[in-house]
């Protein structure tokens, strides 16, 4: 297995590291990323994988809070289309993923900062190209640095926001 | 019931981060000493400790001494990947009385120190997966394992030497085994082969007594020209339907005396014959082969007379005096409960005709390797004589190894077997016709037991051996010396030089590969597929014969290339993963379950038709929607989608999402 | 003793909160009784000086509606919550920043640009726009700046609690009223309304299919509306199972859909990100161009989403980059 050129550090945007939240299903993509670990395809650091089983657990929201948090841009990673261990879950984040792309669209929110990605577990090849070309363009846009929202001063007590959380 | 973000459960978090070494595999990469310097920072962590190998029975020994004295209800490892070890350090926890999922994984091996050049890169994302688990864990909350009934039944699919022998190790055990096989007889290719390498025993003499015990043991179901339709359920309760095609004989009558077969009103065979990949001919009513099991006769309704025009004197009728034969026969379903399958569905040969270079189906003389395996068999279309179809006897045989093995163009991978193969059809030629043989090879793989002394042994046989890839397989003669012959151009990259050598035959050894509708086959059983169509084993190492869908396991070859000591070896081992399995009578479901919590649903029914086990209903009292654990797999696709965060899933609640996606964010 | 003292002030809103609280009809007068209105533009005349003039905290609760962006609006708000002990983010526009939040999806220069030269009503050859300060022959005149982007209340400064809707609906003021006078009040940062979505008050709910597959979207005015059955389960975009009840389901019994007004229950960080999830996911489509055709039938997913939320949402305003000036 070819190593793909690694990104540069210095490309263009002047050592910016982008920041990428990936969610990985855990039957497919998070296993095949396990795979090139084993494989020892190396890649691109950037990214932050947070293992969930299925890509149906992924919506909006949780995209949402990643960018607002920092993150210059989101990968999701499921199985392919048919082969979804849970039969359909990677349909319903398709579903939510194209409408968000539209949503971002009128957000101003450039779409390579957000890809979804049919990895299957014996992918680990895919996990290291798709890293290292999200990588690039998301370096390429530069840091996503959305305007700061102004924190509300208070928030419902019983509105766990996980905000004010346990890293400080 | 949703809590404060200090802790889960109203105790203060105390949390203990272990960073493991993984002897240099994670040190190497990984500033494990600074990782840890890190994890002793972040909030709520108590204790900080690195160690050579957590997993190891110190290591974890470690984890519970700190949860005694240190009094920690939070665990956090940072090695290797759950997949992998969640369950050991669950354990860990469990033993020293802290509930095993007051404990999370960071994944800074397979996922860190495996993948990243830099080390200074691999230290920083370490540290950000340890803030996040080190965020996450304290979210998390004690749970328990549900223990689900299992039945004790297993269903073996694939009846060759590897499906044979999985069977026979799980009904000698005791239990109730279906073993469903799609063609007539059971046992495969083994079957159809003359000698196995490395011993040259009859492969016929070992496999037959195995495949009577199978159709005499009282604990196997056989079922014969089969089909899985469908399979539901979970590990340890699975359904599945099978789908069984009609003989047309009733089995249970039928003695395969062969008077039906005799008095069929065809004189001569009509269909190429399968097992003797269409060398011969059958008629539309035959025995697949002598030792087929079950022995019985079987109607192929496609030739024969009765079945398809509906018309046809039925000497076959006439001729068998225990009335066996029944044209009324149907496709039949059956639905069976069981608590383990194993899939043993092997492999097909690589089309030769895709390498139009060697000539195959162009030159009649130009034969694959199972094609010759059927020629030298005394049970075989010529008695055993080694007749070419254009009558002649070969005096000289070239053997091309890695068709289609080993060639980009077709499968980068190597089969594994052919060598082996190539060897031993090079003695057989050697012994049985005093041949001059040619082997073409680009590099002799006899790696296992007994294998290097066979090579050794045909070596002084006088067979010749080439090193090289073949070019072309020609009739056009350059000299009188080939006239009428087969040319294979080779350069011989032993002496460097370009040759042509004219044979009477030449052999393919094709290569192993997937079915055609392997991945239909794995969509069925949910499970996945390597790239090159191979069922893909849960861990390469540890865990070969199991799958990512519990309670299905693999043997033989569809798992990849394998001879048949190292098939049979697989089914031994899937036979007893699948029997510590049913015959525990439980298993445990991860607690990973979606729950609605009934005080805060509205009642929209959003969930209710994005579960696909149907485990979701609507409680028409309280007018909320209602998960039933039992049916609940945890996906969480239901999470995903409530409007109103009224739904969760253990394990991956909106809170410890978020908490990992500040955590993974917020490590600088 | 004297009555308590409350404000009700407005900032960028349409005076569509003020008509809430005449709607309270006969029980504004037992509001009245019970209470002293110290300050409240649209309908009494004190002025920002008798505000200044008062001690911190005199006021005991002031309601604020409208969303905030100009320089006056932060002036007023950070002055009232001086004055006031409790202070009530009253209305869409105050709790997440309503109708007026949607111009973040613009940087301020096209807003005036805009209203200032480009509609097609304006004649203003010489591009004259309002300025801070002009000087003319009688002394100098001023004028609010206006911010950057549109903020909710809460954005600005400390707010104690919320009563959202456009307009609040006049049970969930009367509600909030009578627990500021009794003093039986729930944790500071509490929406006031039921901590449920809709669907729990729809009186269609038991007509929506269990087996709902959305084929399009469509708008009200392309469909003979059933008015019995639920609306989404005819095609229209009803974002009533991702939004707060406490409306009793007004618009749907107007035969129209929910739009959004009251906001998002508590459990939920993005109203509009919730309510794509449900819907998008019961969309009846699985190839990926069939998903995209019936995505696209949705006119204007941040309208439709975030029509009341866009400042309180977790992107806050359209995403510019220095390159492009955002447009």
């Amino acid at each position: 297995m070819s190593n793909l050129s690694l990104p540069q550090a210095a490309a263009g945007n002047g050592g910016f590291e982008p920041r990428i939240v990936a969610f990985f299903c855990n039957w497919c993509t998070y296993t095949a990323s396990d795979l090139a670990g084993i494989s020892r395809m190396t890649y691109a650091p950037n990214t932050r994988v947070i293992r969930v089983m299925c890509s149906g657990r992924i919506e909006p929201q949780l995209i949402l809070a990643a960018l607002r948090k920092g993150a210059d841009g989101v990968l999701i990673g499921g199985c392919h289309p048919g082969d979804c261990h849970y039969q359909v879950g990677n349909y319903k984040c398709l579903r939510r993923f194209k409408l968000l792309k539209r949503y971002f669209e009128q957000m101003g929110i450039e779409p390579e900062r957000v890809r979804l990605e049919w990895i299957a577990a014996s992918e680990g090849d895919k996990v290291q190209k798709v890293t290292n070309e999200m990588v690039e363009q998301v370096r390429k846009l530069g840091p996503l640095n959305l305007a700061e929202a102004p924190k509300p001063h208070h928030q419902a007590a019983a509105c766990a926001v996980a905000a004010e959380g346990a890293v400080s | 019931m949703f809590m404060e973000n200090k802790a889960s459960d109203g105790e203060q978090p105390r949390v203990g981060v272990y960073v493991c070494y993984c002897g240099m595999n994670i040190a190497s990469k990984v500033d494990v000493e600074a990782l840890r310097q890190f994890a002793e920072k972040l909030p709520n962590v108590v204790v900080s400790r690195t160690y050579k190998f957590m997993c190891s029975d110190p290591g974890q020994e470690l984890i519970a001494q700190d949860i005694k004295e240190q009094k920690l209800n939070r665990i956090v490892v940072a090695s290797c990947s759950p997949l992998l070890h969640d369950a050991t350090f669950r354990k860990a926890c469990a033993k020293a009385g802290l509930n095993p999922f007051y404990f999370t994984m960071a994944n800074i091996r397979e996922q860190v120190s495996w993948v990243t050049a830099n080390s200074a890169a691999a230290t920083k994302k370490a540290k950000a997966l340890v803030a996040a688990a080190v965020a996450r864990v304290a979210m998390h909350e004690a749970l328990e394992k549900k223990r689900v009934p299992v039945h004790a039944d297993v269903m073996v699919v694939g009846a060759g030497i590897s499906g044979i022998h999985a069977a026979l190790l799980l009904a000698n055990a005791g239990k109730k085994v279906y073993l469903v096989e799609r063609e007539p007889s059971i046992g495969g290719h083994m079957g159809q082969l003359d000698k196995t390498f490395p011993t040259l025993d009859c492969s016929a003499c070992i496999l037959t007594p195995k495949m009577s015990e199978v159709k005499n043991h009282p604990n196997i179901t056989l079922w014969t020209l089969s089909d899985v339709q469908e399979v539901s359920g979970f590990s340890g309760n699975f359904k599945v339907k099978v789908k069984r095609n009609p003989r047309f004989v009733k089995l249970e009558l039928c003695v395969a005396c062969g008077q039906c077969v005799e008095a069929c009103v065809f004189k001569e065979g009509r269909v190429p014959d399968e097992y003797n990949i269409g060398l011969s001919k059958h008629k539309p009513i035959y025995m697949p082969f002598p030792q087929a099991t079950p022995a019985s006769v079987l109607i192929d309704p496609n030739a024969c007379l009765k079945l398809s025009r509906g018309k046809c004197a039925s000497k076959c009728v006439e001729a068998c005096d225990r009335a066996a034969i029944d044209f009324e026969q149907k496709v039949e379903y059956s639905e069976v409960e069981v608590g383990a399958i194993i899939l043993a569905t092997g492999y097909q040969l690589f089309d030769a005709t895709k390498m139009p270079e060697y000539g195959y189906g162009k030159y009649p003389n130009v034969y694959t390797m199972i094609e010759l395996e059927r020629l030298v068999n005394a049970a075989g279309p010529t008695q055993g004589e080694i007749v070419m179809r254009d009558g002649r006897k070969p005096k000289r045989v070239g053997i091309i190894h890695c068709v289609g093995s080993r060639d980009k163009r077709h499968h980068p991978y190597c089969s594994g077997v052919c060598c082996m193969v190539s060897l031993k059809m090079a003695h057989l030629m050697r012994e049985r016709i005093d041949a001059e043989v040619f082997n073409f090879y680009i590099d002799m793989r006899t790696t296992l037991k007994g294998y290097e002394e066979f090579y050794d042994r045909v070596l002084h046989d006088g067979v010749n051996f080439v090193r090289g890839r073949v070019a072309e397989v020609t009739d056009w003669a350059m000299t009188p010396g080939e006239e009428g012959k087969l040319v294979i151009r080779v350069e011989d990259t032993l002496i460097g030089v370009v040759r042509r050598i004219p044979v009477d035959m030449v052999v393919l050894a094709t290569a192993m590969e997937a079915h055609d509708d392997a991945d239909d086959v794995r969509r069925k059983f949910n499970i996945s597929c390597s790239k090159e169509g191979w069922f893909l084993e849960r861990h390469p190492k540890l865990a070969p014969v199991s799958t990512f869908s519990d309670g299905i396991f693999l043997a033989g070859v569809c798992q990849g290339p394998k001879d048949i000591p190292e098939s049979v070896a697989q089914a031994g081992a899937a036979a007893a993963e699948a029997l510590s399995l049913v015959d525990k009578g439980f298993v445990e479901i991860e607690p990973n379950s979606a729950w609605i919590d009934a005080d805060t649903c509205s009642g929209c029914k959003t969930c209710i038709p994005l579960c696909p086990y149907h485990a979701i209903s609507r409680d028409e009292q309280k007018k909320v929607a209602v998960v039933n654990e039992a049916l609940c797999k945890g996906c969480g696709t239901c999470v995903g989608a409530c409007p109103s965060g009224s739904a969760q899933q253990k394990l991956f609640t909106d809170q410890q999402l978020h908490q990992e996606i500040e955590g993974v964010l917020n490590y600088v | 003793m004297s009555k308590p003292k409350a404000g009700f002030y407005w900032c960028a809103s349409c005076g569509g909160c003020e008509e809430s609280v005449v709607d309270l009809a006969e029980d504004l007068i037992a509001v009245v009784t019970a209470i002293d209105f110290v300050f409240f533009p649209c309908a009494m005349d004190f002025k920002r000086e008798d505000v200044e003039a008062m001690k911190d905290g005199e006021i005991a609760v002031c309601f604020i509606n409208g969303a905030v962006r100009s320089s006056e609006q932060f002036e007023m708000v950070e002055l009232l919550r001086k004055k006031s002990q409790l202070i009530i983010a009253y209305g869409s526009c105050a709790h997440m920043g309503g109708i007026p939040g949607l111009a973040n999806l613009y940087d301020l220069e096209s807003i005036l640009k805009r209203v200032y030269t480009e509609t097609e009503s304006t004649d203003n050859p010489s591009g004259t726009r309002p300025l801070p300060q002009t000087t003319v022959p009688g002394g100098k005149l001023t004028l609010p700046t206006l911010d950057e982007s549109v903020k909710s209340l809460d954005q600005v400064i400390p707010v104690d609690y919320y009563i959202p809707g456009c307009p609040p609906p006049t049970p969930l003021l009367k509600a909030a009223v009578e627990a500021v006078l009794s003093g039986k009040l729930p944790p500071k940062g509490t929406v006031l309304a039921p901590d449920i979505a809709l669907c729990k008050e729809c009186p269609r709910i038991d007509s929506k299919p269990e087996d709902l597959a959305i084929k399009a979207f469509k708008r009200p005015h392309e469909i003979d509306i059933d008015p019995e059955k639920c609306l989404l389960a005819q095609g229209l975009l009803c974002l009533g199972p991702g939004t707060r009840s406490g409306c009793g389901a007004a618009c749907i019994k107007g035969n129209m859909p929910c739009t959004g007004c009251l906001g998002p229950v508590s459990r939920v960080h993005d109203h509009g990100g919730a309510t794509m999830a449900a819907l998008a996911s019961l969309l009846e489509a699985t190839e990926e161009d069939q998903i995209v055709s019936a995505i696209e039938s949705v006119p204007d997913p941040v309208g439709t989403f975030y029509r009341y939320g866009v400042p309180g949402s977790l992107l806050f305003r359209k995403h510019t980059t220095s390159g492009n000036g955002g447009h």
